[in-house]
């Protein structure tokens, strides 16, 4: 008897705190109404910024590629004719895209950046698939003096041999003898 | 002639009163989604149309439009009836449900009921419980293991919960002194019999959620154990029917204990069929609360509630019952 009215009384519990929460502010957050803000830092869609000088970045070693756990980006090596790479054609699928930001650490170049902008839905699945030409921006993002030719040890316009920064002359291997 | 404007009658009758079963349902969904999100501190539907009105429309024109598959190993012929019955099942025992007093138009008696049978109650029971047969049968046809479980369960249950739900009502016919609903309701004309059988009415209600399948009884379906139970492997509308089986169950059994306990269509100031249906929505409402509040209970604990509690307190509500009324007389 004791046991009974004990149900009934956690029974009568139950049932008063649903009915007090029926009187309560539903905690929605409606979305296209009230876009929550974002935390500073948040990270979405990649885009690929320029060099200071106004050159792509991108020198299209596949490491991105390599890294992305969804298999989401695709590209072709090119080499121009002063020696710099880039690549012919750079895909990437954001229908696949996770937004994990591992391209971006892969990076060597800082030419993958991440913006906040999330909201790449589409009806049409195909126009997801950004080229080259939707993700280039005109600026360097961050990194803003960081022009990767000016480091490597390679012969482009930027730089000949021994002109990169951090580069000494080149040693002429015939005279330095001891 | 006059048996031509009786069929006529009778038509119009049962158009009405399907239309009505129909819309009423897919209205009680939207209420069901929206009063459960409110009980649960979110908005429920709210997108398709103001408030979200057109939501049981978009839903149907989903279920209507989606691909209906039938399982490479299911035994088809069961397979493609079982929604059938739940939902016919369900439809028919609304015939004997009177929803209003007799209307006179155009000098002719009308009685608001399809038809009046003097064993309506038995009527009643038996199309219960061959509810039972959709949900067995649809879960041993679809030839996947979590619809049978569903099916099993949904046997066992339904059979245990049959004889409390049974049993309850015998009170309510030795008050009316009559199988036939309509003079259930007229035997109600001075006081409703909630005021005097408060135990039967508590016993058929929870008898009535284990016939309805509904939380805390929906073992049967029990989305987290068994997929969705016997109609795991129902897609389109087939499912649609099962789902419609449902919530014109929900009504039936609203309309049920407006009708035996509450004093059917009577109520002041309203017309009686707006009575009837505030009363079957009340019902509805009290249901979809419990839905809120309670979890769903074990097998065992079912099983134990059934058999060890409903039905002796069923058993000596009848005694108590007949004790009274050899007193009084």
């Amino acid at each position: 008897m004791k046991s009974a009215l004990e149900a009934i009384g956690a029974l009568a519990t139950g049932f008063a705190t649903t009915f007090k929460h029926l009187f309560r502010k539903p905690i929605t957050e409606e979305y296209p109404e009230y876009r929550r803000p974002l935390p500073e830092r948040s990270r979405a869609v990649i885009v690929l910024t320029r060099d200071p000088d106004g050159g792509e970045r991108c020198v299209a070693c596949y490491l991105c590629s390599a890294a992305c756990p969804v298999s989401c980006i695709s590209m072709q090596s090119a080499e121009r004719e002063d020696g710099r790479r880039y690549a012919r054609w750079f895909r990437i699928n954001f229908a696949r895209c996770i937004y994990c930001g591992l391209c971006e650490e892969a990076c060597p170049t800082s030419a993958i950046q991440l913006t906040p902008y999330f909201e790449t839905c589409e009806r049409d699945i195909l126009k997801l698939v950004y080229e080259k030409e939707d993700l280039l921006v005109e600026h360097s993002g961050k990194d803003k003096e960081y022009n990767f030719y000016k480091y490597a040890g390679v012969v482009t316009e930027v730089g000949d041999k021994g002109a990169h920064e951090r580069e000494e002359k080149p040693v002429k291997i015939k005279s330095n003898l001891p | 002639m006059d048996w031509m404007i009786g069929f006529a009658i009778l038509i119009v009758k049962l158009g009405v009163v399907l239309v009505g079963l129909l819309l009423l349902a897919a209205y009680l969904v939207l209420l069901e989604r929206k009063f459960l999100g409110r009980l649960q501190i979110r908005y429920g539907p709210n997108r398709a149309g103001k408030f979200g009105l057109l939501q049981p429309l978009a839903d149907t024109i989903k279920m209507l439009t989606k691909e209906d598959i039938v399982p490479e190993a299911a035994d088809r012929v069961l397979f493609l009836l079982a929604p059938a019955v739940v939902a016919a099942e369900a439809l028919l025992i609304f015939a004997v449900v009177p929803f209003g007093a007799s209307v006179t138009l155009l000098g002719k008696k009308i009685p608001l009921v399809i038809t009046d049978l003097n064993v309506g109650l038995l009527y009643v029971f038996a199309l219960a419980s061959l509810g039972v047969y959709g949900v067995a049968l649809g879960g041993w046809a679809s030839n996947s293991k979590y619809s049978l479980l569903g099916g099993i369960r949904g046997a066992a249950q339904m059979i245990s919960y049959e004889l409390s739900l049974g049993l309850s009502l015998v009170p309510i016919v030795m008050l009316a002194r009559s199988f036939s609903l309509l003079d259930i309701v007229r035997a109600q004309a001075h006081y409703p019999f909630i005021l005097v059988q408060p135990v039967s009415f508590m016993i058929f209600f929870i008898s009535a959620m284990a016939e309805t399948k509904r939380i805390p009884f929906d073992l049967p379906e029990a989305e987290n154990e068994l997929g969705a139970g016997y109609h795991t492997e129902y897609s389109g509308m087939r499912f649609g029917l099962f789902f419609l089986g449902e919530y014109v169950n929900l009504q039936v059994f609203g309309a049920l204990v407006a009708v035996f306990f509450l004093g059917g269509w009577r109520g002041p100031f309203l017309p009686p069929v707006v009575w009837f249906l505030i009363k079957i929505l009340v019902i509805s409402i009290l249901m979809i609360w419990v839905r809120g509040t309670l979890p769903r209970l074990r097998y065992d604990q079912l099983m134990h509630l059934g058999w060890k509690v409903l039905v002796p307190l069923a058993l000596l509500n009848i005694v108590a019952t007949g004790f009274v009324l050899l007193i009084i007389g």
